[in-house]
């Protein structure tokens, strides 16, 4: 009976956990991932929200509980195509090399907003517009200067790029980038509490367990300063520094500043795999998420039999959340499997 | 009477029983984009108008909002219905058109004479 198996697409945080649980209980999973290392995007933060607990021991911890013999992983392979045939699950790589199984679980995830295409804010254009994925990176190798080298005196980190935008067609909240700007301004200040740390915001979304308290602390102890503005425009000057326009709507004022660092909180958007494997699926939902049959109690599984999904392809969410939308997967693949 | 130097200053209050908030439902059978705005000071801090004077757009679509109309004609003359601000808004809100309905509505109301 246990020979049964699962196809798993992606080894982020939800393939991974998905693909341990599924193992633990004698069933085989084929667990494949694009890139050449596994992990998926938390492999892009040095520290995570809201208790600044390493993310490569999260990831760690995850990775080595793969060793189970009922779990095969293949990296660098990306899934193109994946559809029911003659009773099994197939999932087709680039090379037109076919996995099968009798279920199959997408853990595509998510990739970030392209900063790009908010033109206004220079991302691209000036050298020290950067991202928050950038800012993470810096942060990973302990020097954060702008890209002439200097410390910077301040900072300012901008909410909402590329979310809850109708302009680039999100009309969503990301959900994680107001408290990750908390945490960066935090994290910032500490390594340099002389300079200052801004952040503009439109609303400030706490909507997690010690979010507030963060914040409340990022004012307190790091005097970070929080404005109530969208910013407009964002312009390089000859010092290489980046003046920025929003309005201090609490005041009722236009605001300009000088900054020697902004950097923008990019927003949670579909990867492609989620994209088109849902879509080819007829499972694509809204901005190209892939969709569940429903948020109460079927939000793993999907229209189509055999067929499951977890973590961030359906939506934004939080790595916990993630790692328990993983488990709930498993258990209904584990009752489906049990069932054919 | 004497002057004692001070005087009493008109209440600065917004009464939600007494306001005129018919005014913006008005508003938004024109323009229905107005009700999906956030505030969020994009437009005002791009706006090409308030580079030069003290305008501010979404302040006075807020006190349009508000039933408060007090200046607001005189404040609406001010801009040039460039629409610029309408490229940054993340809403996607018609804020043009809402400046010149605005306009219009007061008029009608007669809190200014204001030639279209
Ligand atoms: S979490 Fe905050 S920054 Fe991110 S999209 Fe939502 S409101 Fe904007
Ligand atoms: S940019 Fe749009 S949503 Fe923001 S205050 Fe202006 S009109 Fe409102
Ligand atoms: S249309 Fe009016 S409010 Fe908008 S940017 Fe131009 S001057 Fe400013």
């Amino acid at each position: 009976m246990k020979n049964k198996s699962v196809i798993i697409i992606g080894a982020g945080v939800a393939g991974i956990e998905a693909a341990n649980n599924i193992a633990e209980n004698g069933y085989n999973v084929t667990l494949i991932e694009k890139e050449n290392l596994l992990g998926g995007n938390l492999k892009n933060y040095a520290k995570l929200f809201p208790d600044f607990y390493e993310a490569g021991e999260v990831k760690n911890n995850l990775i080595n509980k793969l060793n189970s013999e009922n779990i095969n992983v293949y990296n660098n392979n990306e899934i193109t195509e994946l559809f029911f045939e003659n009773n099994k699950w197939q999932a087709v790589n680039s090379q037109n090399q076919k996995f099968l199984a009798d279920a199959a679980l997408l853990t595509t995830g998510f990739t970030v907003f392209d900063a790009k295409r908010k033109e206004e804010l220079g991302y691209g254009i000036y050298d020290n517009v950067i991202t928050s994925l950038e800012f993470e990176n810096m942060y990973k190798t302990g020097k954060i200067t702008t890209k002439q080298g200097n410390i910077p005196e301040r900072i300012a980190f901008l909410n909402c790029v590329g979310s809850r935008d109708e302009k680039v067609g999100n009309h969503y909240c990301s959900r994680v980038c107001c408290i990750n700007a908390v945490k960066q301004a935090s994290e910032f200040k500490e390594i340099y509490p002389d300079s200052q740390a801004y952040c503009f915001y439109m609303d400030m979304r706490m909507a997690g367990q010690f979010y507030e308290e963060l914040y409340r602390k990022s004012q307190e102890k790091h005097n970070v300063i929080y404005i109530r503005g969208r910013i407009s425009e964002a312009a390089a000057t000859l010092d290489n520094k980046i003046q920025i326009k929003s309005e201090d709507t609490l005041s009722g004022l236009p605001l300009k500043m000088t900054v020697d660092l902004l950097v923008l909180m990019v927003g949670i958007e579909a990867s492609i795999g989620t994209n088109q494997l849902a879509s080819q699926n007829e499972i694509n939902g809204e901005y190209g998420f892939a969709k569940s049959k429903g948020l109460y109690g079927n939000d793993n599984i999907t229209n189509k039999k055999g067929l499951f999904l977890a973590g961030t392809c359906k939506r934004p969410l939080t790595i916990p959340e993630t790692i328990a939308d993983a488990k709930a997967a498993a258990n209904q693949i584990i009752k489906y499997l049990n069932q054919i | 009477m004497k002057n004692w130097g001070f005087k009493i200053s008109q209440a600065r209050i917004i009464d939600l029983d007494k306001a005129n908030t018919k005014m913006f439902e008005d508003l938004c059978l024109k323009v229905p984009s107005a009700k999906r705005c956030i505030m969020c000071g994009g437009c005002s801090a791009t706006c090409t108008a308030s580079n030069h004077t003290n305008f501010n757009f979404r302040n006075c679509n807020l006190m349009f909002r508000r039933g408060q109309f007090e200046g607001l004609a005189e404040e609406l003359d001010k801009c040039m219905l460039c629409g610029k601000c309408k490229l940054v808004c993340p809403r996607g809100v018609n804020t043009r058109a809402i400046i010149y309905n605005m306009r219009i509505i007061l008029n009608k109301m007669n809190y200014k004479n204001i030639e279209l």
